[in-house]
């Protein structure tokens, strides 16, 4: 997280992801890693016990990696309690910085060629002009993916996410053909687009239900980051934008950020002439975009190619 | 004995013949049709070893794909469905024939159908068979196949598949098996001379059948019931498999025309499998005081019938959404009217579709050697349809395809794929070849009840 965006309304975001959801990931840490006799770092953590408490603990004590995390289906299956997370993408600000896409793949210890955003470039016809259009899972209300898999392993949290039990899935890759967006992705191999490990520990964000060992054969997607937005972190997406292109936020709040600026969502959505993305096909996406009017950038054709070796 | 009479399609009055007329050819076709089962010629073991080497390499194939994962394949995530996918909609389809030739022929009381249910059968029960084989090939994650048991959904057009085929590869056994049984009976008592094993299976699977009254009656009460059952079974067996598709939101798949579009396909695909299958065992095991002439012109008839209807259907899918060109799907259209998948698009509609129906309308079209290469263009031609309707449909999303390696926008099988779908092939094959080789391909009673000659009657006088 930079310094940069540690500002008021960003910390404002960041309280209801902890004490709301912070529970689960901790509670699991607490109880399997702080009998560890690791020396302290002196860092303190706050986390939740499993009865309630917020305590402070080393930052040594806890250890994400390696959790089981499928014991906790239950909760994982449902979501934040309360919360509706919904993006808002300001398509006037998309410059093609393409950094989005890397702080999405950093976050979960992907690489090329694995994308679970892409920034597409986009021209309706003849006349109109080209815009760069960042698109991933639109989470979407009527999800067609979840509707068709046969044995639950995609499926619709409360708090609006849809998600993927990489433990369960059976690879028929059924709800890749029926997502019309194209947002799906699946692990061909072994270790398939999974970045490094890095050397301290799992810095990344694992979804629910995911198995970082043993993914291959499986479908895998955007998943808004719940790991970090448990922890009251917004997006890798939306704090790797330089532009402040994509907000993320909740619904039943009426409150998305992009990290610098906070809006009411209504409001937004309101004055921006907001849209969604093949509204038409009734997916009721979760994704909303804000038409690419009064530009901050020029459109700059692409000049190298991304994503070109597997 | 009354003397009943019966009209067949050709309208030849048969009379029933004398007691001894009867028997001597109840004897006469016995031996014909267990000649085959007696004896295998040199190039019938040729042909065995041949499909069991190809079946050998698919399996090297798929033991490499079990350990790499699908990265062997030429799938990746935009064509993330493709061979294995289509060649499983092209089994299902052969397997409705057996409904067709031996249920609806058999209800509708053409006659001719008699000699042909048994090849149309084990066609339903191998094409069947190979669909679940190929189905579960193609998962990321075989080893999770029990998950379709523990965390089934109902509301999955997969787990309604899984039904749908599970019983319908049931009742085609049953099909297959019932009428069988006076012929495993048969086996039993006439090769003695076979390994102890096959006189076993031969002693097992006949249940103690001698023919009596009851067995009869059993039998033939049995095999109505499963005929008239089996018929709707096919046909949500090949509609769900329509439905993987067409409960998507895709371009090219969203059709309401695809159920039965994809059954019109099915029962013509099918029927030209039969009329292959009828020439070879014809052929290989002399059959031809069997399967006549006369039945040739009927199926071919009945294929003529088949890619009529099957063109109708056509005509729905494409041209009237080629008439509307509405967006995503006209890019779709253009690519297989005028684009890349051109060449096989009118190659496959011509000679699989458009050809046959005007070449068979003609009567000498219809002898067994014309007919039987208008059948392997009808079957090649259907498999590439197959291909037509997974393939291209997945390479034209409404998102366009950007920034990925130059392989994930085009989709061409590996060897690995082309390996392990040629294994499936030869395994249809396999299976309908060594079935032939422990069972007569003809069924004896059903055909002789054709010629008015009732070997229920017969067994029950000598009793």
């Amino acid at each position: 997280m930079k310094e940069e965006n540690e500002n008021n309304s960003r910390r404002k975001f960041l309280k209801f992801g902890l004490l709301a959801g912070g529970a689960t990931i901790a509670s699991i840490g607490l109880q399997k890693n702080i009998m560890g006799e690791t020396p302290a770092s002196g860092e303190k953590i706050k986390v939740m016990t499993p009865d309630g408490k917020l305590v402070e603990i080393d930052s040594t004590h806890l250890e994400k990696s390696g959790v089981d995390l499928t014991a906790y289906n239950k909760e994982l299956r449902d979501g934040i309690a309360g919360k509706k997370f919904i993006k808002v993408i300001d398509l006037a600000r998309c410059a093609n910085a393409r950094k989005c896409i890397q702080g999405c793949q950093e976050a979960h210890s992907r690489q090329a060629p694995v994308e679970f955003l892409k920034v597409i470039k986009m021209k309706e016809t003849e006349l109109s002009a080209p815009y760069w259009m960042p698109q991933s899972c639109n989470h979407c209300d009527n999800p067609p993916c979840t509707k068709v898999c046969p044995v639950d392993a995609t499926f619709k949290r409360k708090d609006g996410i849809v998600a993927i039990d990489s433990e369960r899935c059976i690879g028929c890759r059924f709800c890749m053909a029926a997502c019309p967006y194209s947002a799906r992705s699946f692990n061909w191999g072994e270790n398939w687009g999974i970045a490094k490990v890095k050397a301290d520990g799992d810095a990344s964000c694992i979804s629910p239900g995911e198995n970082l060992s043993n993914r291959m054969g499986t479908v895998q997607k955007c998943d808004f980051c719940p790991e970090m937005t448990s922890r009251g972190e917004l997006p890798a997406c939306v704090q790797s934008c330089p532009n402040g292109t994509i907000f993320f936020g909740d619904a039943n709040e009426d409150v998305v950020s992009n990290g610098e600026d906070t809006f009411r969502l209504s409001e937004l959505l309101k004055k921006r002439g907001a849209y969604r993305y093949l509204e038409d096909l009734g997916t009721e996406p979760r994704v909303y975009y804000l038409p690419p009017v009064n530009r901050q950038f020029p459109f700059e054709e692409d000049t190298v190619k991304h994503n070109t070796t597997e | 004995m009354d003397s009943h009479t019966y009209i067949d399609l050709d309208h030849h009055i048969h009379t029933t013949l004398p007691m001894e007329e009867q028997k001597r050819h109840r004897v006469e076709m016995r031996e014909d049709v267990l000649r085959p089962v007696r004896h295998t010629g040199l190039i019938g073991k040729v042909w065995i070893v041949f499909l069991i080497a190809v079946m050998l390499v698919g399996a090297y194939a798929y033991y490499l794909q079990l350990k790499n994962g699908l990265k062997v394949t030429g799938l990746r995530d935009y064509a993330s469905w493709g061979l294995y996918i289509s060649n499983f909609v092209f089994f299902v389809a052969i397997s409705l024939v057996g409904a067709l030739i031996s249920s609806v022929l058999r209800l509708t009381n053409f006659e001719w159908h008699r000699p042909l249910t048994r090849i149309a059968e084990i066609i339903a029960v191998a094409g069947i068979m190979f669909a679940g084989l190929i189905i579960i090939i193609d998962m990321g994650r075989p080893d999770r196949i029990l998950n379709l048991f523990i965390h089934g959904r109902i509301q999955s057009p997969i787990v309604w598949d899984v039904i749908v085929v599970s019983t319908y590869f049931v009742s085609s056994a049953l099909f297959l098996y019932l009428p069988l049984i006076p012929a495993i009976a048969l086996c039993r008592d006439q090769l003695t001379n076979k390994p102890a094993w096959q006189r076993w299976m031969y002693k097992f699977l006949a249940i103690g059948w001698d023919g009596n009254d009851q067995q009869w009656k059993i039998m033939k009460r049995a095999v109505s019931i499963l005929s008239v059952l089996v018929i709707p079974l096919a046909i949500s067996i090949h509609t769900v498999t329509a439905w993987l598709f067409a409960t998507t939101l895709r371009p090219g798949w969203d059709s309401t025309n695809f159920g039965p579009y994809f059954v019109a396909g099915a029962f013509q695909a099918g029927t030209a499998c039969v009329i292959i299958a009828m020439y070879v065992f014809r052929k290989a095991y002399s059959f031809e005081k069997y399967l006549t002439d006369v039945h040739f012109n009927n199926m071919g008839k009945l294929l003529v019938f088949l890619s009529m209807v099957y063109a109708y259907f056509n005509v729905n899918e494409y041209l009237v959404p080629a008439y509307k060109m509405r967006g995503a799907e006209a890019n779709l259209l253009n690519d297989l009217f005028t684009g890349p998948y051109s060449p096989v698009y009118w190659g496959v509609q011509v000679f699989g579709m458009a050809l046959p129906v005007i070449i068979l309308l003609f009567k000498p079209a219809r002898r067994p050697l014309p007919l039987v290469i208008i059948s392997l263009s009808v079957v090649v031609g259907a498999w590439l349809k197959r291909y037509l309707i997974v393939t291209p449909i997945m390479l034209h999303p409404y998102s366009p395809i950007q920034n990925v390696p130059p392989n994930w926008s085009v989709y061409f099988p590996t060897w690995i794929e082309i390996s392990i779908v040629s294994a499936s092939l030869a395994g249809v094959l396999l299976v309908i070849t060594l079935f032939s080789k422990l069972f007569p391909m003809i069924s004896i009673w059903e055909t002789l009840e054709g010629e008015g000659i009732d070997l229920e009657e017969m067994d029950n006088q000598k009793s």
